[in-house]
C-alpha cells in the first residue's frame, strides 16, 4: 500500500511571477540603459583604496567578491528562472582548484585564476547536464544534492583538500608590478588585492551584463516567463539552460577564487549548503528582476554583518528577521523598493502637471 | 566481517533509519499537502529537544518524567508551528516556491540563534528514562532497550499515520487537498483550516522526534541544520510527498550509512549524498513515489 500525496507539479497551473519590480529589460527606461553603468561602478570604486581605511578596503574587497558570486547566481535565478539551492559548488569549487595550484602546486595566479573558472564550468557541464531534466523544487533539490555531493568530498579527502582543516595559507598574487602604476607604489599588499579584484570582477560582471542583453540572454528570459512557450517556439530550453548554468557556475569559480586568496585560505564551509541561502538572499534583497540588485544585495549584507556584529553575536537572527521583512514588505528588494518609490513620485509629478 | 559486527550495523542503521523516519515524515507531509518544502522543520526538531531538557529541568523537584517531558516539548512545538503557519506562512501560499523556501530559512536563522540565546551553547544532555535502562544481548551485540523502543515507535507512528490517511475522514481530506486544493474549497472543505492543523501535526512529529533524541545524543546548537540536510535526502529518496515512501526511505538511507561506514569509513558522507543525486536523477518522484505525468 502507498499513499500518494504528492500531485504531479506539471499539473499546476504555471506560477505567475511575484510583482518584484520591473522585468529586466523594460523599454520605459532607455536612457539609463545607456549609461556604461559596470565602468561607472568601477571609476566609483577604484580609488577606495587611497581614501579608504584599511578597514574599508578589506570590506570593500569582500563586497566585490560577494558581488560577483550574486550576480553569478542573480544569472539563473533572476534571468532565467532557475532556483538552485547548490551555487555554493561551484563557488568552492573554484576556491579549491585556485587555492590548491596556488599553494600546493605553486601556480601563479595568472594561471591559477582561469582554472578556478574553467574547472568549476567543468563541473557545472556534468552536474548542469543533470539538473536541467528536472524542473522547480526538484532541480533546487539535486542542485543541493550535488553541493553537498562536493562538500562531503572537500571534507573528508585529506589528501588533496585537507579534509576539515581546509588550505590555509594560500598565498597572495605576485602583485609587484602593480609598483610600475602611477600612485600605486605606496599601496599594501590588500590594496594591491583589492585594485586586481575590482579589476577582475568588473570584467566579469562587464561580460555577465554583455550576456544578459545578448539574443542569448533574451532567450533565457523568455524561458523564466514561460517555459513551455518557450519550448513550443522551438527553443531547445534544456541546452539553454544548460549553457546558463555552465556560465554562472564558471563566474561563481571566479569569485570563489578570489574568496580564498581573500580569506587566506579555503575552507569545506565555503561550500556548505547555508552559503547558497547566503547568497541567495544578498541577491533577493538587492532585487532579483535588476541586474545591479545583486551588487547592491551584497553591499548592503556584507556592511550589515560588519556594523550589527559589533553589537551583537545574534547576526542570524537579524539576518532571519530582516529576510522576514523582505519577503512580506518588500518583495522587490532594494531596488524594487526605490523602483516603486520612484514610479510613485513620478506618478504624482504628472498628476499635479496636468 | 563478523556476525556480530554486521548485525550491530544493522541494528544502529536501523535506530538512524526510524529517528530519521520521525523527523522526514511530518516534512513529506507537509510537501505533499502543502507543497511547501519546510526547512525550518530542523529547527522544530531542535526546540523539541531543547525543551525535553527544559521541561526535565523545571520537573526535577517533582521527580522528573522523561515521557511528560517528551510530550510536552511536542505540543510547544506543535504551538510554535501553528502560530507560525496561522501569522506568516499562509500569506505566501500563493507565491512563487522561492519565498517559501526562503521564508522557512528565515525560521531556521531566528530559531537557532533564539535557541541560542535561551539555552546557550554549551551541550545539555538528558538521561534515558529508568524503565528502559540496560539492553540485551542479541548475536554478539548489546542492543539497548531503548533503541529497541524507537525502532518500535517508527513502524507503530508509520502504521497509526499510514491508516488514518488511508481511512479516517481527516486522511480522506487531506489527500483531497493535496490532489486539487480549489476543488476541495469549492466543495466546501476547509482549506485553511486543514493546512493548519497538517503543519502542526507535522510540527509535533519534529517536536517529539527532537524529545526522544535527547537520550541518545547531546541538545547542541547546529543539530538543526544538520538533520534537515537528512531529513531531505530521506524524503527525496522514498519520494516527496509520500509517506510510506519517506518510511522506506528512512531504512535505506540508515542501512546505506551504517553499512557504508563499514565499508568506505571516508566515503559514508558522500554515499548518502551520491544516493540522493542518483535517486532525482533516475526517478525524481522518489523510490516509492508516482511518476509525474
Amino acid at each position: 500500500m502507498s499513499i500518494q500525496l504528492s500531485r504531479p507539479p506539471a499539473a499546476r497551473p504555471p506560477a505567475s511571477r511575484p510583482p518584484a519590480g520591473p522585468p529586466l529589460a523594460r523599454p520605459a527606461l532607455p536612457a539609463i540603459r545607456r549609461v556604461p553603468w559596470t565602468l561607472l561602478v568601477f571609476l566609483l570604486l577604484l580609488p577606495l583604496p587611497w581614501i579608504g581605511s584599511r578597514y574599508n578596503t578589506f570590506l570593500g574587497t569582500e563586497i566585490v567578491i560577494d558581488a560577483l558570486f550574486a550576480v553569478s547566481l542573480n544569472l539563473l535565478l533572476g534571468t532565467t528562472g532557475l532556483v538552485s539551492f547548490g551555487h555554493v559548488a561551484y563557488f568552492g569549487i573554484g576556491a579549491y582548484v585556485c587555492g590548491i595550484l596556488m599553494k600546493t602546486y605553486g601556480v601563479s595566479f595568472a594561471i591559477a585564476f582561469p582554472a578556478a573558472g574553467l574547472g568549476a564550468a567543468a563541473f557545472s557541464v556534468v552536474f548542469g547536464y543533470f539538473c536541467v531534466r528536472l524542473t522547480k523544487i526538484y532541480f533546487a533539490m539535486l542542485t543541493l544534492a550535488f553541493s553537498q555531493i562536493i562538500w562531503a568530498v572537500c571534507f573528508k579527502w585529506n589528501a588533496v583538500t585537507g579534509g576539515d582543516q581546509g588550505i590555509a595559507d594560500v598565498p597572495f598574487p605576485n602583485m609587484h608590478w602593480m609598483a610600475a602604476i602611477p600612485g600605486a607604489e605606496q599601496l599594501s599588499e590588500n590594496g594591491r588585492f583589492y585594485l586586481l579584484t575590482l579589476t577582475l570582477v568588473a570584467l566579469s560582471v562587464a561580460a555577465i551584463g554583455q550576456i544578459t542583453r545578448s539574443p542569448f540572454g533574451r532567450m533565457l528570459t523568455a524561458i523564466r516567463d514561460n517555459r513551455e512557450r518557450a519550448a513550443f517556439i522551438g527553443l531547445n530550453v534544456r541546452a539553454y539552460e544548460l549553457a546558463v548554468f555552465v556560465v554562472a557556475g564558471g563566474f561563481a569559480g571566479l569569485s570563489g577564487a578570489l574568496y580564498g586568496i581573500f580569506t587566506r585560505g579555503v575552507f569545506p564551509d565555503y561550500v556548505f549548503w547555508p552559503k547558497s541561502a547566503e547568497v541567495m538572499i544578498m541577491t533577493i534583497l538587492g532585487g532579483m528582476s535588476f541586474f545591479w540588485g545583486p551588487p547592491v544585495g551584497a553591499l548592503v549584507l556584507v556592511w550589515l554583518n560588519q556594523e550589527i556584529t559589533n553589537y551583537t553575536q545574534y547576526w542570524p537572527f537579524v539576518l532571519g528577521t530582516m529576510l522576514l521583512v523582505l519577503l512580506f514588505a518588500l518583495p522587490g528588494g532594494v531596488l524594487g523598493g526605490i523602483a516603486r518609490l520612484a514610479g510613485a513620485l513620478q506618478r504624482r509629478v504628472a498628476r499635479r502637471d496636468a | 566481517m563478523t556476525v556480530s559486527l554486521i548485525a550491530a550495523q544493522f541494528l544502529s542503521g536501523l535506530t538512524t533509519a526510524m529517528f530519521l523516519f520521525l523527523i522526514a515524515s511530518g516534512l513529506s507531509l507537509v510537501f505533499g499537502v502543502m507543497r511547501v518544502l519546510n526547512f525550518a522543520h530542523g529547527s522544530f526538531y531542535m526546540i523539541g529537544a531543547y525543551m525535553t531538557w527544559q521541561v526535565m529541568q523545571w520537573l526535577q523537584p517533582a521527580g522528573a518524567s522523561f515521557w511528560l517531558a517528551a510530550l510536552a516539548a511536542g505540543a510547544t512545538v506543535a504551538l510554535l508551528g501553528g502560530v507560525v503557519e496561522r501569522l506568516l506562512l499562509r500569506h505566501l501560499y500563493g507565491q512563487e516556491e522561492l519565498y517559501q523556501l526562503l521564508f522557512t530559512y528565515a525560521l531556521v536563522l531566528i530559531l537557532g540563534d533564539a535557541a541560542k540565546y535561551i539555552w546557550g551553547t554549551g551541550q545539555l544532555s538528558v538521561h534515558r528514562p529508568p524503565v528502559l535502562d540496560g539492553g540485551f544481548h542479541l548475536l554478539g551485540t548489546t542492543l539497548p532497550f531503548y533503541n529497541l523502543f524507537i525502532m518500535l515507535v517508527g513502524p507503530a507512528i508509520a502504521i497509526g499515520g499510514g491508516l488514518l490517511l488511508s481511512r479516517s475522514s481527516a486522511g480522506r481530506l487531506l489527500r483531497a487537498a493535496a490532489y486539487d486544493r480549489e476543488m476541495l474549497g469549492a466543495l466546501g472543505g476547509n482549506v485553511g483550516m486543514l493546512y493548519t492543523g497538517m503543519f502542526v501535526v507535522s510540527s509535533f512529529l519534529a517536536g517529539l522526534a527532537g524529545a526522544l533524541i535527547t537520550p541518545i545524543v547531546s541538545v547542541v546548537p547546529g543539530m538543526d541544520v544538520q538533520v534537515i540536510v537528512q531529513a531531505f535526502i530521506v524524503v527525496v529518496i522514498g519520494g516527496l510527498g509520500s509517506f510510506w515512501g519517506t518510511f522506506w526511505g528512512a531504512v535505506i538511507y540508515g542501512l546505506t550509512l551504517s553499512f557504508g561506514i563499514l565499508a568506505f569509513p571516508e566515503f559514508s558522507l558522500f554515499s548518502v549524498f551520491a544516493l540522493m543525486a542518483v535517486v532525482l536523477m533516475v526517478r525524481p518522484w522518489g523510490l516509492f513515489g508516482r511518476p509525474i505525468r
